[in-house]
């Protein structure tokens, strides 16, 4: 066949608008001078000096701790979900309970943040509730369990289902297949899952603007408050160290998903 | 023998998630509609319950409101067709690339979706500024005098989304390429069609349900985008998802954040429809070619 060049450089173009402004960005995060756009030598200085802002510190503990918890329950709860739509056929409420899991994909991130919000003040009514990690936990375990349960629902669609069978017939309870048979034949999955929704949750900005409290800033909204009173090159770094982080979990992710359990026998 | 429903482990597996999905997906969709309906008061929180249609008149009413909806479909259709024409290239040149790159060619194009978001606007708020490094190699080639306008306007907000979701476009496309079978542009070759008349009337046609389902999951999650119009545009590029922000933020009017996200949600019905009707038939087989 024929290889037409247009098309080739038309790829070409693509991938360089596509990587270009992050490779930059990157780059000129090492830049000595204080002018974002003006290059006068190789410098890690202010990478030095977010490592002694006390404020981003502060928030880049927040966030990691955020974003652990709240994967550890996207995985369980997701997992769940993709178990349950993947292996137990029709059930009453099986269409609320697909539409309710796939609501927060499509959701514009605002009206998801404004909602969760709004939940968690009302829940403040009436029992008390203070807004923070907590809050930032839950809403973004809700966002990410979708992603784990389209993943694990794809994972348990290939897998045999004659082991778990056969775990049933020798006698084992449901609860015992799906710990030592199931489980382990999805350990991938889970694991792909569990750091897609930590990336997830490491970059959200708008919904934990939404429901985050006073004294709880994450690192996206130390970048977003910062822009808005001009580029400096410190959120130049700090870019630069989560996109960087962010791409390495998201490529480990895949990499993890693409491996088989040593527990799979198909 | 697989034992019944009745297990309590099976209950819990259902129930576990059903709960979690009442209490943080559809309860919120209850309780947006119901503040939505309430009137703005000087309280903490700072709403009244009550069944008032006030926040709806006002989004009728004032012109602001119809002219961030305005903006922000037509900004998120533009987008899409842009992104569209920058997608098809990609997602064809990949589809006729010899089949071990293809993995690899796909996977580049995925992998920016799962880099920060904010970190990748953010980028390009670097590189469009007056003082930016596009403008600074402009000048500095003596193309221009003075620095572009590049940024804080419907130009920018425009590169920002077809930047942010061109990974959305290309997936959709690329599947729907693939599955062509190979032998009916070859015929049409053979037949003796030049190579754009064997695209435009086999290629193209046979790729429409990707090109419908690329424009949608474009143009879906950019109609109700804040992080790019509020990074890379300017006063007068406000759309719905930015007015939100700034009503519940700078305002404090919560019954109108409210009905903005309630009308918001509304405005996507029919395309999330489209979408998920195109995706289920594309699952039974009997969607795309």
């Amino acid at each position: 066949m024929r290889r037409p060049l247009g098309l080739l450089a038309a790829l070409g173009a693509g991938y360089a608008f596509l990587y270009l402004p992050i490779l930059l960005l990157i780059v000129f995060s090492f830049n000595e001078s204080r002018l974002v756009s003006v290059w006068t030598g190789f410098s890690t200085r202010w990478y030095g000096e977010l490592l002694r802002n006390a404020r981003v510190l502060d928030a880049a503990w927040l966030s990691l701790a955020v974003a652990a918890v709240s994967a550890t329950i996207a995985v369980v709860i997701g997992g769940l979900s993709g178990f349950v739509l993947a292996r137990y056929g029709r059930f009453s409420f099986r269409w609320l309970f697909a539409a309710l899991l796939a609501v927060p994909l499509v959701m514009p991130e605002v009206v998801t943040g404004l909602s969760l919000l709004l939940t968690f003040v009302s829940i403040d009514r009436v029992v008390g509730l203070e807004r923070g990690f907590g809050t930032l936990v839950v809403a973004h375990a809700t966002l990410s369990l979708a992603f784990v349960a389209v993943i694990v629902q794809a994972r348990m669609s290939g897998l045999d289902p004659a082991m778990e069978e056969a775990a049933y017939d020798l006698g084992a309870r449901p609860a015992k297949v799906f710990f030592t048979v199931t489980v382990p034949m999805l350990a991938p999955a889970l694991a792909a899952g569990w750091l897609l929704a930590f990336t997830l949750s490491l970059d959200d900005l708008v919904v934990a603007s939404f429901v985050t409290g006073p004294g709880a800033t994450t690192l996206p909204m130390v970048i977003f408050s910062s822009v808005r009173l001009g580029l400096s090159p410190q959120v130049n770094a700090l870019a630069a160290i989560l996109v960087i982080v962010v791409t390495c979990l998201a490529v480990l992710a895949a990499w993890v998903n693409r491996q088989r359990s040593a527990f799979d026998p198909s | 023998m697989k034992p019944g429903r009745t297990d309590r482990f099976h209950v819990a597996a259902i129930a576990v998630p059903a709960l979690w999905l009442g209490l943080f997906v559809l309860v919120p969709f209850a309780i947006v509609a119901v503040i939505s309906l309430a009137r703005g008061a000087d309280a903490q929180p700072p709403f009244a319950l009550a069944l008032s249609w006030e926040s709806y008149r006002l989004l009728l009413e004032d012109i602001l409101y119809a002219e961030a909806y305005g903006n922000a479909l037509r900004v998120a259709a533009t987008s899409s067709v842009i992104a569209l024409l920058v997608g098809y290239p990609m997602a064809y040149a990949i589809s006729i690339a010899p089949a071990r790159w293809r993995g690899v060619l796909l996977m580049l194009v995925i992998l920016p979706f799962w880099t920060s978001f904010l970190v990748r606007i953010y980028a390009w708020m670097a590189l469009l500024r007056p003082t930016g490094l596009i403008n600074a190699a402009l000048q500095s080639l003596g193309l221009v005098d003075e620095p572009l306008a590049l940024i804080n306007n419907q130009f920018a907000v425009h590169l920002g989304i077809v930047y942010g979701y061109l990974p959305f476009m290309v997936l959709p496309l690329y599947a729907s390429l693939e599955k062509i079978d190979r032998a009916l542009p070859e015929a049409a070759a053979d037949l003796g069609a030049g190579p754009w008349r064997v695209f435009w009337t086999v290629t193209l046609p046979l790729s429409l349900p990707g090109v419908l389902a690329g424009l949608l999951l474009v143009f879906v999650p950019a109609v109700g985008e804040f992080v790019i119009p509020e990074l890379l545009g300017g006063p007068d590029t406000p759309m719905i998802g930015r007015v939100l922000w700034t009503e519940f933020f700078s305002n404090r009017d919560w019954p109108v954040a409210a009905a903005l996200s309630v009308s918001l949600c509304l405005l996507l019905v029919v395309p999330v429809g489209v979408l998920q009707h195109m995706l289920a038939s594309r699952k039974q087989g009997r969607g795309a070619p």
